[in-house]
């Protein structure tokens, strides 16, 4: 189902059966953004809750001008940056550094897989995650919304409030940051010698 | 264009957003330089992995428990 199919003006009147088609379009995506953002299942339904419990109180006044779905995602983070200001300084939130250690960091594996996922090797899935886990919140949150999540780079600027240049140049810098992770993983894969 | 010239501008090359002039430029660097090509390759099925790859579901518990806290849980719509 997309935007289209969703009848907006019934969602601003609070129709439950409208409302229920939104949350059933658009709730793997969003859990999927906080579980990614966050590698903790159950502050990812938090925030899953959170999102759609905002949207409900506040659908009367999206206005329309933007996808409905960037909407939700912009409640959505916005809700995942709380949680992250709750335990660190936004100094920290807002740093590109990607010097941050490995071993810490949740993986997120152990969750309901998609059925592609289930078919990819498990150390490579598991890789995967490591490697987006291990880059700041700055560029994880990029990489999960325009190359995860399929938004434009138009889209994932409004979610976030950046500048297109800003989101490209994010975006580049975790794709070398993950591919170089993955390099080992590519070789046993035979895509490519690196 | 040098290989750290073409690195800057490997994103939007994958993703066709880059200038044709430049295209040609990066495409005519890489017929000579297999560094790069090796770059290009492996940067790109970094994408695909991630693109096709990347998402989870919804636990079907976290989903009924969601329709409970939004008290859409004896909803139905057409595809359920």
């Amino acid at each position: 189902m997309t935007t289209e199919t969703l009848d907006l003006t019934a969602l601003r009147h609070r129709d439950p059966g409208a409302f229920r088609q939104l949350v059933e379009t658009y709730s793997p995506r969003i859990y999927d953004l906080a579980l990614k953002m966050l590698g903790n299942p159950g502050l990812a339904e938090d925030i899953l809750q959170e999102t759609f419990t905002s949207a409900y109180k506040a659908i009367d006044r999206f206005e329309g001008r933007a996808h409905i779905s960037t909407w939700l995602y912009r409640i959505a983070y916005n809700a995942v940056l709380m949680h992250l200001r709750r335990e660190k300084s936004i100094a920290d939130i807002q740093s590109l550094d990607d010097d941050v250690d490995i071993d810490t960091l949740p993986t997120l594996s152990e969750c309901k897989d998609a059925p592609e996922r289930r078919l990819m090797q498990t150390e490579l899935i598991q890789k995967m995650d490591e490697a987006l886990a291990n880059l700041s919140e700055a560029l994880r949150i990029v990489v999960v919304l325009r190359d995860i999540e399929g938004l434009s780079t138009a889209e994932t600027a409004q979610v976030l409030d950046l500048s297109e240049t800003a989101v490209k140049s994010r975006l580049h810098r975790a794709r070398l940051a993950l591919r170089a992770q993955l390099a080992p993983y590519l070789q046993d894969l035979r895509l490519q010698r690196l | 264009m040098k290989c750290q010239e073409m690195l800057g501008a490997l994103s939007d090359f994958i993703d066709g957003e880059l200038e044709a002039h430049l295209c040609a430029e990066i495409e005519a660097h890489m017929r000579d330089c297999p560094d790069c090509q090796v770059m290009v390759d492996t940067l790109r099925k970094t994408m695909v992995l991630y693109r096709k790859y990347g998402q989870s579901q919804v636990p079907d518990d976290v989903q009924h428990r969601l329709y409970a806290v939004l008290d859409l849980e004896t909803l139905k719509t057409e595809e359920s």
